[in-house]
């Protein structure tokens, strides 16, 4: 079951195109990367799904209907370009959000005190926000951002200004949303939290989709069929024995043994490659190397960049 | 609607409860009153302490003449004291005023001295005393019969200028021209500083949401059209209330210089000083300040006020909701408020422009260019307002308000195209090509 399914979206601005057919599904109650460059589309996609631009061409269908202005009160937005009116007191502030958002006076107020004690700034409640850090108006917009308990949470580079406590805080909090229920889609270009957060993603580069899939089945089509092995025993012959069958990348010494990066032929087994080591050296680890999303990043974009 | 209100709420109440608004607000009365009272008071105060002017007659005919006032004291001289040199005369008195020849046979002339400056309403007040004197003399040298009654009925004789406008269905009304003149410019000036006042906080609110980074938050909540109508009409309420707070209280401190200033005394002194002939003595300018302020309120009385008032919250709004709409846009294109001159220039120069034409409107109220002038939306909501109190046509006022309401749809349409697109753009220059490619744009 999708939550939010895109099809064909085109959007195009006076001197280029923004999406090009884009199909995006996000299933329910999952975190999606929404990855890609700088430029690639991303931002545009994330203001159509809250109602600020109109595609072109295409559809958006939202839990199963076609999205309507009034799903902006289930989806809570946290762009990157974000900010507070720097005068107003915090609190005033954050109910003012909270009730566009839809919300009555009295339950933004109840929630907004409980969320100030859990992220504990309950004490800048009647500070100006110009008086507050960086780190600490970051929090207070994402309490604002989750505050109406929305079905789809869109967070445009949460960790942008946070330490790396308050950065964990932020992870701790995201991933107990999704256990209460929530959908998230997280635009980020730090490919490690990617690879920590999401199940989903999908990767666009120049105005296109470019890849998708789960993260471990992503990391798959990308792999360089390459393992690690550590073992016990004498380099020379190892060496040896690899030879002309597979190729040694690195051999480094590791705790009185050694640590070899091996790549492996296309459709090669490494069970064969195990046996062979087997009779004459001490296997203590076998590892077969993934890509890091990183890695799948770069290669995903260069490999659609030369298509082109 | 319910959002549209929480904005104007939060876009008013901001704004209200700042330090500058409320000195604003009650210290503009209070200057306004200061302007009127100050020199009063401080003319008061000067004069107070009189003069005491040294006649020395030689023909010993016309100190009789010079009678003294509250402030100026004439003492004529003896033949001793007016041997003394004139340095210590001056010195002794406050002037010294010499008459040596027949005033009547040669060229009229008198001398005097003094060691400091002499004011004008001494010497104002030496020469009338003189004139009146030698006219009556040469008068009397006809030798006419009765000639004290004639004297008297020819100082009498002075024309009471009425204006009478006769209206078309026969009926008179009284009218001042003074009056028109007065209304009409004092609300046109109201409402070109309220438009550039509070259209201008208009566009730095939305410069304020745009560098503050804060409008993406807002707009995934409310719609830009939302979020600039809100701004839009809670800045107007708030000059709004400014606007009424000063109307009260301007009211509160008229009232309380009138009381001040027209108590018996000095109301004695109006008197005493008529008869006395035109002496500009400080007493009569503190009682200027009452009589203007009697005038106005007299004039103010008489005025069509309902009408008046009407046409003026009209064209305030109008006025107020098409400047502010364009204000908006020119925000919502710019990143800070540095660059904002070249887009606000254009905007400005026909409010400019139009104040030009409601000062020169008096003199032909319903020539050509003011017809034009208080049809054009841009500039009519000053120039009309400085034309309404010399009665313009039913159908005139009409029309100008109908295109007015249509051009502030027309123009709020536009700005709210342009800001749609602006509100989200960072880190361009923008060129009026650009913001022409926002506006087609938004219509897809």
């Amino acid at each position: 079951m999708y939550l939010l399914e895109a099809s064909e979206v085109v959007k195009r601005y006076a001197n280029h195109l923004a999406l090009d057919n884009l199909d995006v599904q996000i299933p329910q109650n999952e975190i999606f990367g929404l990855l890609g460059p700088n430029g690639a589309g991303k931002t545009t996609f994330i203001r159509i799904i809250n109602h600020i631009t109109m595609p072109d061409k295409g559809s958006i269908l939202f839990n199963g209907r076609p999205l309507k202005s009034e799903d902006i009160y289930n989806i809570g937005y946290l762009p990157e370009e974000r900010g507070l009116y720097k005068k107003m007191k915090v609190g005033e502030q954050a109910l003012y959000l909270a009730r566009l958002k839809g919300m009555s006076k009295n339950d933004a107020y109840k929630k907004l005190k409980y969320w100030f004690e859990k992220f504990e700034i309950g004490a800048w409640w009647d500070k100006k926000v110009e008086e507050l850090s960086k780190g600490m108006q970051q929090k207070v917009q994402f309490i604002v951002t989750v505050l109406h308990e929305p079905k789809l949470l869109i967070f445009d580079e949460p960790f942008s200004g946070f330490d790396p406590i308050n950065a964990n805080l932020l992870k701790r909090e995201i991933l107990e949303l999704k256990e209460n229920g929530a959908t998230i889609i997280f635009s980020t270009h730090n490919m490690s939290s990617v690879e920590e957060l999401c199940d989903n993603i999908c990767l666009i580069n120049k105005s296109k989709s470019i890849l998708k899939g789960k993260v471990d089945e992503v990391k798959q089509t990308f792999k360089n069929n390459e393992v690690m092995i550590d073992f016990a025993g004498e380099k020379a012959l190892f060496e040896e024995k690899l030879n002309g069958d597979y190729q040694l990348k690195s051999l480094n010494e590791n705790h009185g043994g050694y640590l070899a990066k091996i790549k492996m032929n296309m459709g090669d087994d490494t069970n064969q490659l195990i046996s062979k080591l087997l009779p004459d050296f001490k296997i203590r680890g076998f590892q077969e190397i993934l890509p890091t999303m990183d890695e799948v990043f770069i290669k995903a974009v260069e490999q659609s960049n030369t298509k082109q | 609607m319910n959002k549209i209100s929480l904005i104007i709420q939060r876009e008013y109440l901001t704004r209200v409860k700042k330090k500058s608004f409320i000195i604003m607000t009650f210290l503009s009365p209070v200057i306004f009153a200061a302007m009127m009272v100050v020199p009063a008071w401080l003319g008061s105060q000067e004069d107070t302490k009189h003069k005491v002017i040294a006649v020395d007659d030689i023909t010993g005919q016309y100190a009789s003449a010079l009678k003294s006032t509250k402030y100026i004291k004439y003492q004529a001289l003896d033949n001793q004291q007016s041997q003394k040199d004139k340095q210590a005369l001056a010195k002794q008195f406050d002037a010294l005023l010499v008459i040596e020849n027949d005033l009547l046979e040669n060229k009229p002339q008198v001398q005097i001295f003094s060691d400091g400056q002499i004011t004008m309403d001494v010497t104002d007040n030496i020469k009338y005393h003189l004139n009146k004197h030698l006219r009556e003399l040469k008068l009397k040298s006809y030798d006419i019969e009765g000639l004290d009654e004639k004297i008297k009925e020819i100082n009498n004789l002075k024309i009471n200028l009425k204006t009478i406008r006769l209206d078309e269905d026969g009926s008179e009304k009284q009218s001042s021209a003074e009056m028109a003149i007065f209304i009409g410019m004092a609300s046109a000036l109201l409402i070109y500083m309220i438009m550039i006042i509070y259209g201008t906080q208009v566009m730095r609110g939305v410069i304020e949401e745009k560098t503050n980074r804060i409008v993406e938050v807002m707009i995934s909540s409310v719609k830009p059209f939302q979020l600039m109508m809100g701004k839009i009409i809670g800045i107007g309420l708030v000059a709004l209330t400014q606007f009424f707070l000063w109307i009260v209280l301007t009211g509160g401190v008229m009232f309380a210089v009138q009381t001040i200033f027209t108590d018996a005394e000095t109301k004695a002194e109006i008197t005493q000083s008529m008869e006395k002939g035109q002496v500009a003595n400080a007493a009569e300018q503190s009682n200027e300040v009452a009589a203007t302020i009697e005038k106005v309120t007299s004039i103010i009385a008489d005025a069509n006020l309902p009408l008046i008032l009407g046409m003026f919250v009209f064209y305030f709004i109008g006025g107020y909701l098409i400047y502010s709409a364009l204000f908006a846009a020119i925000g919502s294109a710019i990143d800070n408020e540095t660059e904002t001159q070249q887009f606000v220039m254009p905007v400005l120069l026909p409010l400019i422009l139009s104040i030009y034409v409601a000062m020169a409107v008096f003199r032909n109220p319903h020539g050509d260019i003011a017809f034009w002038f208080s049809m054009i939306p841009l500039t009519s909501p000053v120039v009309m307002m400085s034309r309404i109190p010399y009665d313009v046509a039913p159908w005139e006022l009409i029309l100008s308000m109908t295109i007015l309401t249509a051009s502030f749809v027309f123009f709020t349409w536009f700005a709210a195209r342009v800001y749609r697109t602006g509100i989200l753009m960072y880190g361009k220059k923008v060129s009026y090509k650009e913001i022409w490619k926002w506006f087609i744009q938004a219509g897809k």
